[in-house]
């Protein structure tokens, strides 16, 4: 019965409140679009219980925790597994002296992170408190909202991480994680930057070599890479999978970010992928598929007719090496040549620099644990023989030149891609990356919605361009209202 | 005698009081909330979050220019607004599971209830045809997803026409998976619709030297349309619902073309942004359903109201 | 009989239906295999490995494997215990279905038994309403049990049970049929309360069509994705469907962990039951369908 109460006197004040929105009107001085305050981490520091604590001295760990609880806000277990093998190996032992970390996993798809994240952000508490948020990951693609935002604590000024501990990251993770007043809002563990991955047998056979200069040179530029797609298809074999695989080549190397003062605008380098997998598609460059699909993934066997993928650092080991065994390592497969396609792809820069995918680690304003926040990035983002275990033994490329520099030293072959070292690749590739003002908070949902629309151009489900792009306009604005397309 | 009567009455509204107080605040309110949206031009921005260090002041994400009068209504019933498009592709997914449905259901049921036919094992194809309905519609479709895509087995076996990428291809499969989930339940409501006629009807056809078909036709038919209208009707409200299925076919697109877009996946699209023309939608699939309802109402009327509570009938 | 057969051609006509009786069992036994062929390529894909590229027919031999994941430590880190999912599920599925089948007889009771002057409107109201989709709402919805701090609580997931309208129907239904009201008044003789009446006289009565619309709450709400993903973000409270939503993410986005064998067998696992529970009372499911909708 108390219940029940508790119920009626919650939706009379809900009726209130209804009736109240409805009531007032003209509340427009309030639109707002991003930019909100940037705020200087001064004010906000007495808050907080940071103190100048040198960032090695870990052991202060415990005194400066308040909370019981650490809330770790992500929406797959990517970082959980990092965190359990690199992080807290010992599973026996208890972590940060009794403070228990609490993973809050919340799916991406039709943006149900980012929804369950703010509605968590949004009831914050200044004081602290064990259901507060203590840290939160984001990807590139719809970073710059918490970027932008006051949510984030100051990587610097706040979590406490000095410029030398982070001497060794790519540029550009911290670029893409600083705000318009210079504050950096999050780190990253790894960089992402992409390749473009060959079958070496196709190679030998249309191109007379797999030596990887010999096949750079061959797709050096589009149109070297059209020249050779044409050489493919005359042997019967796909360029590419299909429709979005050379998608993220164009996307990152735009001019201007997808919104721009409340309008999506379709770069120049997005129209050259549609007029590309255009011409890819009815020039049978391609097999017609869409990321991941059972056709996508089979043509990643050795025989599977397809010449090459874009391929981002993660994707090799995780993707492209489980699709083209013959045996999977459950089934008792053998992780050596001989296996379905083992040792028989390479890498090569290919046309356009790119990366792929991208996670960051962000402390929350109003996290009573601070000092766990800050060991942990320091561990996990800035630790160089962490980076180089981790790369070694998962082969996830870490954003830490220096671990990057000595697996290189010490004569790194990946057997999988038959004794190549691409770390040497991936490394110049990294350093090419720019992501200054390219990005926008809404890029998830333009990418997906783009890709989603232009597939019925490519199919011919669309009659035109100018079709596909009608359906794409009312798709973004519907999913995100407060934007306008021209 | 009569004032009995009277002191049981307020038990009947004692008796309603648990299902008009929950109905009340979980259903009712909300429909409220969202019909009072649906009159404001009202949206969420999706690019920022809310100041948190700053709750008072700062930039906020709601973006509520108030009342907006129809304008909502205006927009998704344009000839390429979100009501007008969605309500279109949801008609025609409904209708390509529901007519093959009704008639394998109706094929069966008479099979099952033809007394000269005499089909063993009943109970077994009576359990199994109703089977599918117990899987999660997300499970099915991905199956059929694996099936149908670019290399998938059905796919080579049909000599790889991709019918996800062809508009009627991924009408067909939708329709598919929600035949095969709904046969087994509309056989079963059909069969014992037939079975609740008079076997004398059918014998004194036979005597006339009637054929099956005709039998069908003249008979079972006109008998059974009060169960036939009901399972029309209660397979559309299924219809307006439909969502997951070809949500997991076609992606938020609704490849190809657009046409696996529904009523509800268009709610779903907005829900987090658009939320005043959004809500216009939800209050006009409310309406839609509602005049459903309606019909349904008028179509059972003799059944349930008027023969049974609209006046005394003495037993 | 014998005879009229005789009239039409004897011969003629058992042909006839030797060929009907043929026909059928061949529509029977293909719709047989389409029906059961999704349950065969779910325990297939069961027995397979992380990756499934197309579709197999014989099974693998992953399949203890799989199990043993599921059991295993690196499952219950990342999804919680897989036993706590199916006891929430159970909970959740269970508590539901109990209150909409009681609450709904209840209700029907009320408009069956009883004579009120609102009785007809009030019935009139329910079947209409019968019809509106839970989305229509959702937008509401989901604001007010933020406002009422319902989230992560059971209480939205089997309280609004007890106002199910197509519940309602089928009982009212049902109660017309087999319910004659002679039997409330020779309780009412004996001196027995209304409320004790309904508890200890009627629901037995009641029972077939309680089993049947039980079985069908308890399978919607044992596969309902949409609320408790909208309110549910602790793991320990989370049911079948929203872990599912999890592994599936991880196969979207997170290769390294993805697992469609470990998928493909959590799926296996989170059907079991219903298939189960519908296996033993398929009789009643089968035989009472139809009780309420038709005798109407």
């Amino acid at each position: 019965m108390a219940q029940l109460k508790r119920f009626l006197a919650g939706t009379m004040a809900l009726c209130v409140a209804g009736s109240l929105m409805t009531a007032c009107g003209g509340s427009d001085d309030s639109s707002s679009s991003g930019g909100s305050t940037a705020s200087k981490s001064g004010d906000s520091a007495a808050a907080n219980s940071v103190a100048d604590v040198s960032a090695a001295d870990t052991e202060k760990l415990t005194e400066e925790n308040v909370g019981k609880k650490y809330n770790i806000y992500c929406w797959n277990t990517e970082f959980q597994s990092r965190f359990e093998t690199y992080y807290w190996p010992n599973r026996d032992e208890a972590l940060w002296d009794g403070v228990e970390v609490n993973w809050v996993i919340n799916p991406n798809d039709d943006n149900n992170y980012q929804t369950k994240l703010d509605e968590a952000l949004g009831k914050q508490s200044a004081e602290g408190g064990d259901d507060n948020v203590d840290m939160f990951l984001v990807e590139a693609d719809y970073c710059q909202k918490y970027v932008t935002s006051d949510a984030c604590l100051d990587v610097i000024g706040e979590i406490g991480l000095t410029k030398d501990d982070m001497k060794d990251q790519y540029a550009y993770t911290q670029e893409a994680m600083t705000d318009g007043n210079g504050t950096l809002k999050g780190v990253s563990w790894q960089a992402t930057p992409g390749l473009f991955l060959y079958n070496t047998e196709y190679a030998k056979q249309v191109l007379g070599t797999d030596d990887p200069a010999e096949v750079q040179a061959a797709v050096a530029d589009w149109d070297k890479f059209a020249e050779t797609a044409q050489k493919m298809k005359d042997a019967g074999i796909f360029m590419v999978s299909g429709f979005d695989d050379t998608y993220r080549c164009f996307s990152n190397n735009v001019a201007g970010p997808w919104v721009q003062d409340g309008k999506v605008v379709v770069d120049p380098q997005i129209k050259a992928w549609v007029d590309q997998t255009k011409e890819y598609t009815d020039a049978g460059y391609n097999n017609k598929t869409s990321l991941w699909d059972d056709a996508w993934t089979a043509g990643q066997k050795i025989d599977g007719k397809v010449f090459g993928y874009f391929f981002s650092t993660w994707g090799i080991p995780f993707t492209l090496l489980p699709n083209t065994l013959d045996k999977s390592a459950d089934e008792g497969g053998e992780m050596a040549e001989g296996n379905g396609g083992y040792g028989k792809w390479k890498a090569c820069e290919g046309p356009q620099a790119y990366f792929w995918g991208g996670t960051w680690l962000c402390g929350a304003f109003g996290s009573d644990n601070i000092a766990i926040t800050r060991d942990i990035m320091l561990k996990l983002t800035c630790d160089a023989d962490i980076m180089a275990q981790i790369t070694e033994t998962e082969q996830d490329y870490t954003n830490n030149k220096a671990a990057i520099q000595k697996l290189i030293d010490a004569g790194y072959s990946n057997p999988f891609l038959g004794g190549q070292d691409h770390l040497s690749l991936l490394s110049a590739a990294a350093e090419n990356i720019n992501m200054n003002g390219k990005l926008s908070p809404y890029d998830q949902g333009c990418n997906e919605e783009f890709q989603g629309a232009m597939k019925d151009y490519f199919t011919g489900n669309a009659a035109s361009y100018e079709d596909a792009l009608a359906t794409f306009k009312t798709n973004i604005t519907t999913k995100y209202g407060d934007l306008s397309m021209d | 005698m009569k004032k009995k009567t009277i002191s049981y009455a307020k038990w009947g509204y004692i008796f309603l009081i648990p299902f008009f107080v929950v109905y009340f605040i979980f259903s009712f309110l909300p429909l409220i909330q969202t019909f009072g949206y649906s009159f404001l031009d009202y949206v969420v921005s999706q690019g920022s979050v809310k100041s948190i260090r700053n709750p008072g002041g700062g930039a906020d994400t709601i973006i509520n220019n108030g009342f907006c009068g129809f304008e909502n209504y205006a927009n998704v019933l344009k000839s390429d607004g979100l009501f007008t498009l969605s309500f279109k592709n949801t008609v025609v997914l409904w209708l390509v599971g529901f007519i093959p449905q009704i008639i394998v259901s109706l094929l069966l049921a008479s099979w099952f209830t033809d007394i000269r036919l005499k089909l063993k094992a009943q109970g077994f194809f009576k359990t199994v045809i109703y089977l599918p309905n117990v899987i999660m519609a997300s499970a099915l479709s991905l199956l059929f997803y694996s099936l149908f895509t670019q290399g998938g087995a059905l796919d080579d076996l049909l000599g790889n026409p991709v019918l996800l990428t062809k508009i009627g291809g991924a009408r067909g499969i939708v329709g598919f998976i929600n035949f095969l989930m709904w046969y087994g339940n509309t056989t079963i409501l059909l069969m014992a619709a037939m079975m609740g006629i008079d076997t004398s009807l059918y014998e004194a056809a036979q005597i006339d030297g009637a054929n099956p078909s005709q039998v069908f036709w003249q008979i079972t038919m006109p008998l059974i349309k009060p169960i036939l209208a009901y399972v029309l009707v209660t397979s559309m409200i299924g219809g307006l619902q439909m969502y997951d299925v070809p949500y997991l076919i076609g992606g938020t697109a609704g490849n190809p073309a657009g046409v696996l877009k529904t009523l509800v996946s268009q709610i779903q699209l907005g829900k987090n942004s658009s939320i005043g023309a959004v809500s216009a939608l939800s209050v006009l699939v409310f309406i839609v359903s509602a005049i459903l309802g309606f019909i349904t109402l008028k179509i059972m009327d003799d059944q349930s109201i008027k023969t049974r509570y609209g006046k005394k009938k003495k037993k | 009989m014998a005879r009229i057969e005789g009239i039409a051609g004897e011969s003629d006509s058992r042909t006839q239906i030797m060929v009907r009786r043929i026909i059928a069992y061949v529509v029977l036994v293909l719709l047989v295999i389409m029906s059961l062929l999704p349950f065969y390529l779910l325990l297939i894909n069961a027995t397979r490995g992380k990756v499934q590229p197309g579709i197999q027919f014989y099974p693998s031999t992953l399949f203890f494997k799989n199990i043993g994941k599921i059991f295993g430590e690196t499952y219950k880190a990342y999804y919680g215990s897989f036993g706590r999912a199916f006891f929430n599920s159970v909970f959740v599925s269970g508590l539901n279905t109990i209150l909409s089948v009681y609450f709904s007889a209840l209700t029907a009771y009320a408009i069956h038994v009883y004579d009120f002057r609102l009785k007809k409107a009030i019935h009139t109201f329910i079947l209409i309403i019968m019809m509106v989709p839970t989305q229509a709402a959702a937008i509401g919805l989901y604001r007010q049990l933020v406002n009422m701090n319902l989230t992560n609580s059971f209480i939205p997931l089997t309280i609004p049970g007890i106002a199910a309208p197509a519940v309602y129907f089928f009982m009212i239904q049902y109660m017309a049929s087999s319910l004659p009201l002679e039997i409330v008044e020779a309780a009412r003789m004996d001196g027995c309360g209304e409320f004790k009446t309904f508890n200890t006289i009627i629901l037995p009565i009641l029972k077939p069509a309680l089993a049947v619309q039980g079985i069908f709450v308890f399978v919607g709400s044992w596969n309902n994705l949409f609320l408790p993903q909208m309110l549910l973000d602790e793991q320990s409270k989370k049911t079948i469907p929203v872990i599912l939503q999890i592994i599936k993410a991880n196969i979207a986005s997170n290769p390294m962990d993805a697992d469609a064998g470990l998928m493909n067998m959590f799926m296996v696992l989170a059907i079991l039951p219903v298939v189960v529970i519908y296996l033993l009372l398929s009789k009643n499911i089968v035989g009472g369908v139809s009780l309420g909708a038709v005798k109407g």
